[in-house]
């Protein structure tokens, strides 16, 4: 498997540590209540097709790297800086 | 036998090799397999589990028969393909799976059970009892069928790994490979052509076809010749393509030195590549399979194409009359071959009627061959037609039940195989892997003059693919016959035909599967173990899929292929893990006190991957526990020197430092005035402690906060991902500076005494005071902090002047009485404390259970704060820090890891109150002391509780205690 750093250009996922869904980015308030913190931390779909997770470029730049990919062709879609990503998001 | 005939092999030179302790010679060019039979060893093998007689059936990685152990002690090297195994000059092979020996194998009486033994007779024998399993069963199962056996002594061989990158990766070098590979070449692509042959061509090398008006091999050789002046182009033979991965990614293995007698000592044994390819085009040809009938395992019977491999390529032949048995028009081309080396051929027999071609022997048609006779080689086989069955001598009999183009790495990535009715074969689906263009024979085109144009062709697909303009190639010339298949997949009668010669399956194993409702291709795969092991039915698969087929009243279409799955060919996992053992696995970080510290004796023991002494010996000692007491009391009375800089330190600085530490710190750090440090509890998110260390404020947006040894690497990527993901509005940058400063605890009550002997100016630090240093002229930090609870510092100094320092500062302690102390006395002193490690904070602990709720903020978020206020992490029935000592006083026994129970209840789960995380003798207390978690813990003050220690067998009764056992109030690190 092959993930394009935004950084560093195509690499080896070897050289990526995985953490798992881009929900990650979207960090709720303090104050934002059980459920919103709940399914921050624990619920997760199991897509098969498109998803979006966050990888980080351990062996490398150290960047954090939001990946959209779709977990039956196996195709990466698109990858982008997870900081990028986040003001994206908002 | 060797033929009197030209081939490819240097008659010039002689090389000597042996199998199961007998002589014998071979020419360079030849393989194992070509050798034994120039040498009329037709016996090469007993079968896994049957332990039938077997010989060599193919002239590729597909042989199933003919494996063997090469090289002896921990060099042994078990399975090695015969027919993959280049003869070098003092080679030694024993063959595999038969006691006492080959020739006379006592275990060939199972051969006599198997009306017994069919498939899924260990399943339905070996049920009952169940305990029989793995105490009688197994063993004995595993000892009576095997494969060849590794010889238990670590491997001390080398292995690499290695990457390459490319823009088409020609996997297969023989006709259609070398027209892709030339195509590509010439287009100005960046071309890899692997073929796992010590020879590229493929076919070629095996037939006597022409190609451009001259033999095949010259065309070839040609080829190669000019893709080898070409710097655009990289050819890997003995590289077989194991595995097609995401991305273009594939897996080979290069046999790089195993072929060699005497190869230089840094040359690895085998070479794990990644290959890396914009595109890639299959050229891996087909593989030949048989036709099944009764006692077709006879040595002496092989693969068609093998026999004209065997004759033409190495001028070998299992035996002076060899008969052709086929469904296909390549047993006439086959029989020309055999005959035109001066092999006699008694009879061809072809199951076809009316397509008989004259090769000036006897040919029979609509016939089958249904027997072979000679058991530990063939003598004699039976044609049966119609009208009669004929007997025929003969030492050798080829035989082709056509072809399977090798699919396999085209369903890697989960992709099937398409059942073409004509080819009676499946062939590649299109597209299956992205990327991946199957060319010739690898997608059911057959024959020379195929394969040459299919080559250039799917070259030209795949460069335009990638936007490069193919060029237009001549295709040579070259001539094919029809291919004309008649499909027979095993021929009908009585007694065993034998598809998966590896596994010891038969057509009636098969069918008997299906019997028994094990009707999914899967499930009959697992049932007989047809298609297992190391050629994973390479040479069998279709044949048993056709017969459950037929069995089943399905098509083969309908009926499906099980999943290929890497690796293609066996890879050996030394290759696999190349790097990855010893001190690659484990690579050593040693500190700058390192070559000091083992010149003072001390012992050395791993923390993650740095070395850290355990204590430092001194004359007179016997046990650790001797020199650990001393060094704790030393500390306490005079001073002591550490290294602690496998700690991790990360830089931080920027207008946003002070609120990146207010973030990820349950503590608030921006009001951390400058020259002053603060202890900080760092949260993962879902309230859980993760880290703690001290962080010292050196500017007002300058920061050095300190992690422990073995969260460095998770701090500093916590850190990335919180300003990254999280918080991308902070303007800060930080870097790990672990490596850049030396830095030593100096700790005791004449600590500072020691510094102002050694330091340019006096020390005047307050408690929790940082500021910088001066040695020798030499800038550096002083942090007054303790991990000791005495009056103690940490003095940095860049790395370099690391060593220096550190016996600078144990000369001046030794004078001052004291001297420097290891890991069991820091952990004395920190226990002493009440102090927590990773021993404590290990994953599952809140800043509740560790007493620290308290330093959770409440005026500001930070990591981890919401999820930690959850009522669940706040029970105050949870297990939460507590001290214990013995209630006797004294010393308990060393039981970190022993659970708490009270003391009338009985030591069982369910009563389970607890544990203990540490444990030492306190000298500074004359008695024992743990660290441990307690349901309800603060309030059980006083309490007894039982601690037992399953492992070690220990109960001791112990007290609650606050985890602060020495100096309570403090007044010994604050002066």
């Amino acid at each position: 498997m092959r993930l394009t750093c935004p950084i560093c250009g195509e690499r080896d996922r070897r050289e990526f540590y995985y953490k798992g869904d881009a929900v990650a980015l979207s960090r709720p308030d303090p104050d934002a209540g059980e459920a919103a913190w709940d399914s921050y931390m624990h619920l997760r779909d199991n897509p098969a097709g498109q998803t979006r997770d966050l990888w980080y470029h351990a062996s490398g730049c150290g960047a954090w790297i939001a990946v959209t990919r779709d977990t039956v062709t196996h195709e990466i879609l698109k990858t982008e800086l997870a900081g990028e990503a986040h003001n994206a998001a908002g | 036998m060797r033929l009197d005939k030209a081939a490819l092999i240097d008659r010039g030179s002689k090389l000597r090799f042996s199998f199961d302790g007998v002589g014998y010679t071979a020419h360079p060019g030849d393989t194992l397999a070509s050798a034994l039979m120039a040498n009329g060893v037709r016996l090469v093998g007993r079968s896994f589990k049957y332990h039938r007689p077997r010989g060599v059936v193919a002239a590729g990685s597909d042989e199933p028969n003919a494996l063997v152990t090469i090289g002896q002690g921990a060099e042994q090297d078990p399975n090695v393909r015969a027919t993959v195994q280049e003869v070098f000059d003092g080679l030694s092979a024993r063959s595999q799976n038969r006691w006492p020996s080959l020739g006379f194998d006592a275990m060939g009486v199972n051969d006599l059970f198997a009306p017994f033994l069919g498939a899924g007779f260990y399943y339905k024998t070996f049920m009952w009892p169940k305990a029989f399993w793995e105490k009688l069963y197994e063993p004995v199962i595993r000892r009576a069928a095997g494969l060849g056996a590794l010889s238990g002594l670590p491997n001390e061989a080398k292995y690499e790994k290695a990457f390459a990158y490319c823009d088409l990766l020609v996997i297969g070098a023989g006709p259609a490979g070398l027209m892709a590979a030339l195509s590509a070449a010439r287009a100005g692509a960046d071309v890899i052509l692997a073929d796992e042959d010590a020879r590229m061509g493929g076919r070629l090398l095996a037939e006597t076809g022409e190609v451009d008006g001259r033999p095949g091999v010259e065309w070839a050789e040609a080829t190669i010749a000019e893709l080898t002046q070409m710097p655009n182009v990289r050819l890997m033979p003995r590289t077989t393509v194991t595995g097609a991965y995401d991305q273009g990614t594939f897996g080979a293995l290069e046999r790089v030195a195993s072929h060699l007698a005497d190869p230089p000592a840094d040359m690895p044994r085998e070479c794990f590549w990644r290959i890396v390819a914009r595109a890639a085009v299959l050229a891996g040809g087909a593989l030949e399979r048989q036709i099944a009938f009764q006692n077709n395992d006879r040595p002496g019977i092989m693969t068609a194409s093998a026999a004209r491999a065997y004759a033409n390529r190495w001028a070998v032949a299992p035996g002076r009359r060899v008969a052709v048995f086929g469904n296909n028009a390549g047993i006439y081309q086959t029989a020309r071959d055999l005959m035109a080396a001066g092999i006699e051929v008694p009879v061809v027999v072809d199951t076809r009627e009316g397509a008989a071609e004259d090769v000036g022997t006897r040919v029979i048609e609509g016939a089958v061959v249904a027997g072979a006779d000679g058991r530990k080689g063939v003598r004699e086989i039976v044609v049966r037609r119609p009208n009669g069955a004929v007997r025929f001598a003969a030492e050798g009999l080829a035989v082709s039940g056509g072809w399977n183009p090798a699919v396999h790495l085209t369903c890697h990535m989960g992709g099937r195989p398409e059942w073409d009715a004509e080819l009676a074969a499946f062939v590649p689906r299109r597209g299956a892997v992205p990327g991946l263009f199957p060319a010739g024979a690898a997608r059911g085109v057959f024959g020379t003059a195929g394969c040459l144009a299919d080559g250039a062709r799917v070259a030209d697909e795949a460069l335009t693919a990638l936007g490069h303009k193919p060029q237009a190639l001549n295709v040579p010339r070259a001539e094919d016959g029809a291919y004309d298949i008649a499909p027979m997949w095993v021929v009908p009668g009585k007694g065993r035909a034998w598809l998966d010669f590896q596994n010891d399956v038969t057509a009636k194993d098969v069918r008997q599967a299906a019997a028994e409702n094990f009707q999914s291709v899967e499930h009959m795969k697992r049932y007989t173990t047809q298609g297992m092991a190391t050629d994973q039915g390479k040479g069998s698969s279709v044949q048993a899929l056709a017969i459950l087929a037929d069995a089943t009243g399905r098509t083969v279409s309908e009926t499906g292929t099980t999943t290929f799955r890497p690796p293609y060919s066996p890879v050996s996992i030394a290759a696999m893990g190349a790097g990855g053992q010893g001190k690659g696995f484990a690579p050593e970080r040693l500190t700058t006190s390192h070559a000091a510290t083992l010149e003072m004796g001390a012992p050395m023991m791993e923390a993650g991957l740095w070395y850290r002494p355990s204590y430092f010996p001194k004359a007179g000692e016997t046990t650790w526990r001797e020199a650990c007491d001393r060094e704790a009391a030393m500390v306490r009375d005079s001073v002591g020197v550490c290294d602690v800089s496998t700690l991790g330190k990360i830089d931080i600085q920027g207008p946003g430092a002070a609120a990146l530490l207010d973030f990820v710190y349950t503590g608030t750090f921006s009001t951390l005035k400058e020259g002053r440090v603060r202890y900080g509890l760092m949260l993962r998110e879902d309230g859980t402690v993760m880290d703690d260390g001290t962080t010292a404020r050196i500017g007002p947006q300058h920061y050095v906060m300190t992690t422990t040894t073995a969260a460095a690497g998770q701090v500093m990527q916590h850190l990335d991902f919180v300003t990254q993901c999280l918080r991308p509005d902070l303007d800060v940058a930080f870097t790990s500076v672990t490596e850049h400063w030396a830095q030593f605890a100096v700790a005791g009550p004449r600590a500072k005494e020691l510094l102002e002997g050694l330091c340019d100016g006096p020390i005047d630090l307050p408690f929790m005071g940082c500021g910088p240093v001066s040695v020798g002229g030499l800038a550096g930090r002083l942090f007054r902090i303790s991990f000791s609870g005495e009056h103690a510092y940490e003095i940095a100094l860049p790395a370099r002047y690391g060593d220096a320092l550190f016996r600078a500062l144990v000369a001046r302690a030794e004078e001052l009485g004291g001297g420097a102390y290891g890991m069991e006395a820091l952990n004395v002193l920190r226990i002493e404390k009440g102090f927590i490690t990773h021993a404590e904070i290990h994953g599952r602990v809140t800043a509740f259970d560790v007493g620290m709720q308290g330093m959770v903020s409440a005026k500001k978020d930070c990591v981890g704060k919401t999820m930690s206020q959850r009522a669940g992490l706040m029970d105050p029935g949870r297990e939460r820090l507590v001290g214990l000592r013995p209630v006797d006083g004294g010393e308990l026994p060393m039981i970190g890891g022993a659970h708490l129970f009270a003391e009338g209840d009985a030591p069982v789960r369910v009563n389970d109150q607890g544990y203990i995380t540490s444990v030492a003798f306190c000298p500074a207390l004359g008695e024992s002391r743990a660290l441990g978690f307690l349901k309800r813990g603060p309030d059980r003050m006083g309490e007894r509780i039982k601690a037992v220690d399953h492992v070690r067998g220990e109960t001791v009764i112990c007290e609650v205690v606050d985890p602060v056992a020495f100096d309570r109030e403090g007044g010994r690190l604050r002066d």
